[in-house]
């Protein structure tokens, strides 16, 4: 509607006639990264101290959930669709699907970071394994743990923008309904706030990890180059 | 499940691979696809190997590496390629239904995986490993292409797949801008009523081809990394990876 108009409004105007729809689109899409990242740690969590037990499952794991994380997140939207629909629940499915594959690394990699020496001194106070895992090995994973979760929060932030193939893309829709309508303003509001959103979130999480492990400097960070975009 | 049958059919029809709805079949909206990916992941290359090389040559510059790559993570690609298509729109019209905006856009995302691990892998390489080359009298260029690359190929070559897929993924979204390749597919499935077998159909080809991709360069990745890392890093870390410094 609004490209045919002789006088199209300007960003700030549109912005403000939307500020609605633009509220609630940026509420949805926190909520889909939420629930993705959270049902994700719940799903990696069991696997990763499973894959960290028994060495031998770690490959299995990661292979499957590598497989996952190439397919394209447009296609998978769409596979998934004679499966659960042109559901919220089906971009959900999507994401967490995506979350897998760093999250579990991580906390591998975090866990298997532990150093023996600091595994033997709790054995030897008379922990029993799975006090060695709560209270010592998972807390000392952390960083690691944190880390994960950010790129993978990250991530998802970008990929919600694409479940507007189902018509559940949050501020995706912005995006998609700007460039239909060869409406910039609308394009450039919903890119920009997904930035937004990610930069903030990330942050965020920064500071929840410094919260969570006062003992650690910041002395290197973690990173992890390279996540999937689509 | 009825539908996935029926987007295989659709697949395996011989005229769909020649011409769908009187456009262009399945044959060369899939070659457009491997070309502009193609072309995207060696011009991406081409930047970012060797700026990645001469910071990661310096030992200087990782903050520049590692927010190259955040940023990179944060826009996300949809976006980006509905900008930079609306950008050329803007600057130069006539280029704007080409390849021209999409390519921009694949290349601006395939780099920041590949300057890092470049970065990344250059800068890896033992320091005093890289002093015994300059006592034995190498010059920089020498330790540079005759030592630090080699060494770094695996990461490099770690960091093109990434890029890849990347690019072969986010190409799909040329087919919702005006241009071809595989996504027009989905394109056209998700503007029309009744394309179901289109628009799945096309889904499958577009995963078929990614999953071929990581195939593809993970042998490569293989190919340059020499056998005693080879042993090292599968114990490590199968699959795509990602580093995490220690």
């Amino acid at each position: 509607m609004i490209a045919q108009e002789l006088h199209p409004p300007s960003i700030w105007r549109w912005t403000s006639d939307h500020a609605g729809v633009i509220l609630s689109r940026t509420a949805q899409h926190v909520e889909l990264t939420v629930i993705a990242v959270v049902v994700g740690l719940a799903i990696s969590l069991p696997l990763s101290i499973l894959a960290y037990r028994h060495g031998r499952l770690y490959p299995p794991i990661t292979w499957i959930t590598g497989l996952l994380y190439t397919i394209p997140s447009l296609a998978l939207f769409v596979l998934l669709i004679p499966v659960t629909g042109l559901r919220s629940a089906t971009v959900e499915i999507g994401l967490v699907s995506y979350t897998l594959l760093i999250l579990i690394r991580n906390i591998v990699v975090g866990l298997r970071g532990v150093s023996a020496d600091v595994k033997d001194a709790a054995t030897g106070m008379g922990y029993t394994r799975r006090q060695l895992l709560w209270r010592v090995e998972l807390p000392m994973a952390v960083p690691a743990i944190v880390a994960g979760v950010r790129v993978t929060t990250v991530s998802t932030i970008g990929l919600v923008t694409v479940g507007f193939i189902i018509g559940h893309g949050a501020l995706g829709e912005f995006i998609i309904d700007g460039l239909n309508r060869f409406f910039t303003p609308e394009v450039i509001v919903g890119a920009v706030l997904s930035v937004a959103l990610a930069l903030v979130v990330d942050a965020l999480l920064l500071v929840l990890e410094r919260r969570l492990t006062p003992w650690t400097r910041p002395r290197e960070r973690r990173r992890l180059p390279a996540t999937r975009a689509t | 499940m009825n539908q996935f049958v029926d987007a295989v059919h659709w697949i395996f029809t011989r005229s769909n691979w020649h011409e769908v709805n009187l456009q262009a079949g399945i044959g060369s909206q899939l070659t457009y696809h491997v070309e502009l990916s193609a072309i995207s992941i060696v011009a991406a290359a081409l930047i970012a190997i060797p700026v990645g090389m001469l910071v990661g040559h310096r030992r200087r510059g990782e903050f520049l590496a590692v927010s190259v790559a955040n940023v990179g993570r944060a826009i996300p690609s949809f976006a980006l390629v509905v900008l930079v298509f609306i950008a050329v729109g803007n600057l130069v019209p006539s280029l704007q239904l080409s390849m021209a905006p999409t390519t921009i856009a694949l290349v601006l995302l395939a780099m920041p995986p590949i300057l890092t691990n470049t970065y990344v892998g250059i800068q890896a390489v033992d320091a005093d490993t890289v002093e015994a080359a300059r006592g034995m009298g190498l010059s920089e260029r020498q330790v540079l292409l005759d030592l630090e690359l080699p060494l770094a190929a695996p990461l490099i070559m770690a960091g093109l797949r990434t890029a890849a897929v990347t690019v072969v993924a986010t190409a799909t979204l040329a087919g919702f801008v005006g241009a071809g390749g595989l996504g027009v597919f989905l394109y056209n499935g998700f503007a029309q009523q009744g394309q179901e077998q289109q628009l799945i159909g096309g889904a499958m080809l577009v995963a078929i081809l990614a999953i071929l991709t990581e195939v593809a360069f993970a042998a490569l990745e293989r190919a340059v990394t020499p056998r005693t890392m080879s042993r090292q890093r599968r114990v490590v870390s199968p699959g795509p990876r990602a580093v995490v410094a220690a």
